[in-house]
């Protein structure tokens, strides 16, 4: 009953078009960056390596690698800060957390593309 | 001599969450279900030598209230509550037998203190009952969460108050100077800005703070 509750007091901060996407998948992810007194959105790419949490406390790191420096930054999913979400590539992957991309360079940190059918 | 309160509801803890603000930021939030509390008796200094109102809260089935209680209750015409408390005002002449406080005496804001029973740990070491340093788990120490020394030879005796092993929790603790962060008046729930005492289902005290 008490979570009920509790859910109850997240549904009201719930973001209801969010994109379903897991592990392996690259997301672009637009958010509203402060400058001063205006807002401006930002696009930051990057292949979704964990996803922790639940209700309204989830969040997702996403690794991106430019100019050979690795960024990983973790958003609450349902921050009002996160314009939207646009899933761009499912990866195929065989594991919920993808660390092991931390280790690899090159062409061995590509996350292969899931299939369709 | 107790402090007077100026605002005061009943209320139990349903749990934690987090909630955004308006520029996005994450604020952690307890969630209270507070209210609503009945008034069951006024005390005046003429009749009971200080001012004070009696309240209870949480509706409690008629089978389990014993007869004195039952009796208490029916004086100010009321179900039987499963929580009755009583708060010094300056005056209880605000109040009526019989009527309800309820969550929207708080408003977004507000800064509170909040009253509860802290969760029981049982027999604890002095590491977590007095942070106590611990010694070295590994490098072939074989000294890890003693408590230590106990004071110097000299006196052939251990000081009272030496902080040692035990009773852990389960005890009364006031947590002031928190925040009121939103309020839903019709479903009698409070956001309280971080932490507050007890296990989910506990019963707090939420007042104005006194160092508001």
């Amino acid at each position: 009953m008490s979570q009920d509750i509790i859910r109850s007091i997240e549904e009201e901060y719930f973001k209801k078009d969010m994109p379903s996407f897991g592990p392996g998948d690259t997301l672009k992810v637009h958010v509203k960056v402060v400058e001063g007194n205006r807002e401006r959105i930002q696009v930051y790419e990057g292949v979704v390596m964990k996803i922790r949490g639940s209700g309204l406390s989830r969040t997702f790191t996403a690794r991106r690698v430019t100019y050979g420096v690795a960024v990983e930054r973790t958003f609450p999913i349902h921050s009002p800060r996160i314009a939207k979400i646009e899933v761009t590539r499912r990866g195929k992957v065989r594991r919920a957390r993808l660390f092991y991309l931390r280790g690899l360079t090159g062409k061995k940190a590509r996350v292969k593309e899931k299939g369709r059918f | 001599m107790a402090r007077e309160v100026k605002k005061v509801i009943l209320g139990i803890k349903v749990g934690m969450t987090q909630i955004f603000d308006e520029d996005g930021t994450a604020i952690p939030v307890s969630v209270v279900e507070a209210g609503p509390c009945t008034v069951l008796q006024k005390k005046t200094a003429d009749s009971d030598g200080y001012d004070a109102v009696q309240v209870g809260f949480y509706n409690l089935k008629e089978r389990k209230a014993n007869k004195p209680t039952k009796g208490h209750f029916k004086k100010a015409n009321v179900k039987p509550l499963r929580y009755i408390r009583e708060f010094r005002v300056s005056s209880a002449d605000s109040y009526e037998v019989g009527q309800d406080i309820t969550a929207d005496v708080f408003t977004a804001g507000d800064m509170v203190d909040v009253v509860g029973t802290s969760k029981g740990k049982g027999f604890a070491g002095g590491v977590k009952r007095h942070n106590f340093a611990r010694g070295s788990m590994g490098h072939g120490s074989k000294y890890h969460r003693r408590p230590g020394s106990l004071g110097a030879k000299g006196p052939a005796r251990v000081f009272k108050g030496r902080k040692l092993p035990g009773r852990l929790g389960g005890e009364r603790v006031t947590i002031q100077g928190l925040k009121v962060v939103k309020v839903y008046p019709e479903r009698n729930l409070l956001l309280i800005r971080g932490s507050i005492p007890g296990p989910r289902r506990g019963l707090v005290v939420i007042k104005n703070s006194v160092k508001a």
